[in-house]
């Protein structure tokens, strides 16, 4: 069964090269971001998640909403498995698809065709399981002759096109995303839209972390509130 | 984190990234061809540029140190495309996981595979500046060419080391930001150090001066089926030696860091 389960999980951002001294009090509270601490080790942390536990089930579609620096991408980034947490455990089960970042990796001087490969590749795809759709990406992105150009003669939004289609065609039991991806013109983003609502609905655990509350709203069936790496708040909509 | 589970994955980490045999080359050749884009001779440059200085420094080296110049050129050859394997990957290994800040913090790519690019890297540039040795032989003919079989292990036992020394290097580089700087002067002295242009025979009474460089030994393993020798049982006894201590140590660091190096980069 794919899962998520999160138990009092503590992420701290270890400070190198931070003036230790101006920071007297253990514990400074400001308006955006983490807690700033110190550690055992008298080393300045900034703590981005305090204590965060939540149960993931088939079929759930969290929204999770926050200032900048509440947590919202550090809380994604350990799902994905790239931290791990300081204290605490989180079990994954399932497939994880992530649409954190969809151009990382891509190589300007190299052509849209290449760069196909080159995500493909860090998707953890086989050549062969490219080939067989690179096709419909190029066909998707609408960039004609261009794919065999640099990506670097590319408009930013072909390039973000670009990126789209090769990232959309991952699939996923649990996809994580960082704001809404929307891609394009008018006409594209109708259609990028479309598709990517297709990725989203066949996933069977979704998170997306945003600011716009009233989109998350529309799209999750529970909302997590995270204020300085803490949840305040988490329930259904 | 238990220290058996902390072993575990450490331990598949390193199998997960070796098995990623679709993801590190790739990226390790997208990085030679990213440096030499859109220039005419692509990663020859590396060839040419190797081979104007080996052909400037033979007859000059040869004639300071009084060698034969039809023993030295080849001995001179073979010696610094070696070496320059050796440094690069020592040097480029600092920077495995700084350079992949992005890939590690976003995706949950086995951290082994950002050091497997930087070897799969060197070892395509290697390749390249392979080309100089095979001209110098046309001219200069290896005393023997019957142990030239030695060379690929040689070379593999060279990139086999680069696995640990590029994990722990890695790993210190990107928690302590002096390192790379220090290992980079550090090659350099080496450099000289190191029986490249000058042979360690030639050092006389002062041989322990080789005898104590760990390089050294790395080099003799490759460089001489090369040079028509096979290296002395004492060599590969010190590479083995080698291997398997810098395999224990660095998974002595791997397994304790391994989850701190995201929080570094």
């Amino acid at each position: 069964m794919v899962q998520v389960i999160a138990r009092n999980i503590v992420v701290d951002y270890p400070i190198y090269g931070a003036m230790s001294r101006s920071l007297k009090n253990t514990f400074i509270r400001t308006a955006t971001g983490g807690l700033l601490a110190r550690d055992a080790s008298e080393r300045i942390v900034v703590r981005a998640l305090n204590d965060i536990s939540f149960e993931l089930a088939e079929g759930d579609r969290i929204g999770i909403v926050g200032h900048n620096g509440s947590g919202k991408s550090t809380l994604l980034r350990v799902i994905v498995g790239a931290y791990e947490p300081v204290n605490g455990s989180i079990m994954v089960v399932g497939k994880v698809s992530s649409m954190l970042s969809i151009s990382l990796g891509m190589d300007l001087e190299a052509t849209g065709y290449e760069n196909i490969f080159l995500r493909g590749a860090i998707m953890g795809l086989k050549p062969r399981e490219i080939e067989s759709l690179v096709d419909e990406v190029i066909d998707f992105s609408e960039l004609g002759d261009y794919i065999n150009m640099p990506v670097r003669t590319y408009s930013s939004g072909m390039a973000m096109r670009l990126a789209f289609a090769i990232s959309t065609r991952m699939s996923g039991d649990i996809i994580l995303m960082d704001e809404w991806l929307s891609v394009g013109d008018a006409a594209f983003s109708e259609k990028a839209q479309h598709r990517l609502q297709a990725v989203l609905d066949q996933a069977k655990i979704l998170v997306i972390a945003s600011h716009n509350e009233e989109l998350l709203r529309k799209n999750c069936n529970k909302l997590m509130r995270l204020e300085h790496g803490t949840i305040i708040d988490f329930k259904a909509v | 984190m238990s220290s058996t589970t902390r072993l575990q994955a450490a331990l598949s980490d390193l199998k997960e990234g070796v098995c990623s045999i679709y993801i590190w080359p790739v990226l390790g050749w997208q990085e030679v061809k990213q440096r030499y884009r859109r220039s005419t001779l692509g990663p020859f440059w590396l060839t040419l540029s190797t081979g104007a200085l080996i052909g400037g420094m033979g007859p000059l080296f040869g004639r300071l140190l009084n060698q034969d110049i039809s023993s030295y050129f080849l001995y001179l050859a073979s010696s610094f495309i070696v070496w320059l394997f050796l440094s690069g990957l020592i040097t480029e290994s600092c920077q495995a996981f700084i350079s992949a800040e992005g890939y590690i913090k976003q995706t949950k790519l086995p951290l082994t595979v950002h050091v497997l690019r930087v070897i799969w890297r060197n070892l395509i540039m290697f390749a390249h500046n392979l080309l100089i040795v095979v001209i110098v032989m046309m001219f200069y003919a290896p005393s023997s060419t019957s142990f030239l079989w030695l060379f690929p292990i040689g070379v593999a036992l060279i990139a086999i080391n680069g696995l640990w020394c590029g994990m722990l290097l890695g790993l210190l580089c990107a928690r302590f930001r002096d390192i790379p700087q220090i290992v980079t002067s550090l090659m350099q002295l080496a450099l000289f150090l190191t029986p490249i242009f000058w042979k360690a025979e030639m050092l006389g009474r002062h041989q322990w001066a080789a005898d104590w460089n760990p390089l050294f030994y790395f080099l003799e393993i490759a460089r001489l089926p090369l040079l028509g020798t096979v290296p002395s049982a004492h060599t590969w006894f010190v590479v083995g030696l080698i291997t398997i201590l810098g395999y224990l140590l660095m998974l002595v660091f791997f397994v304790r860091f391994r989850a701190r190096i995201a929080y570094w980069v």
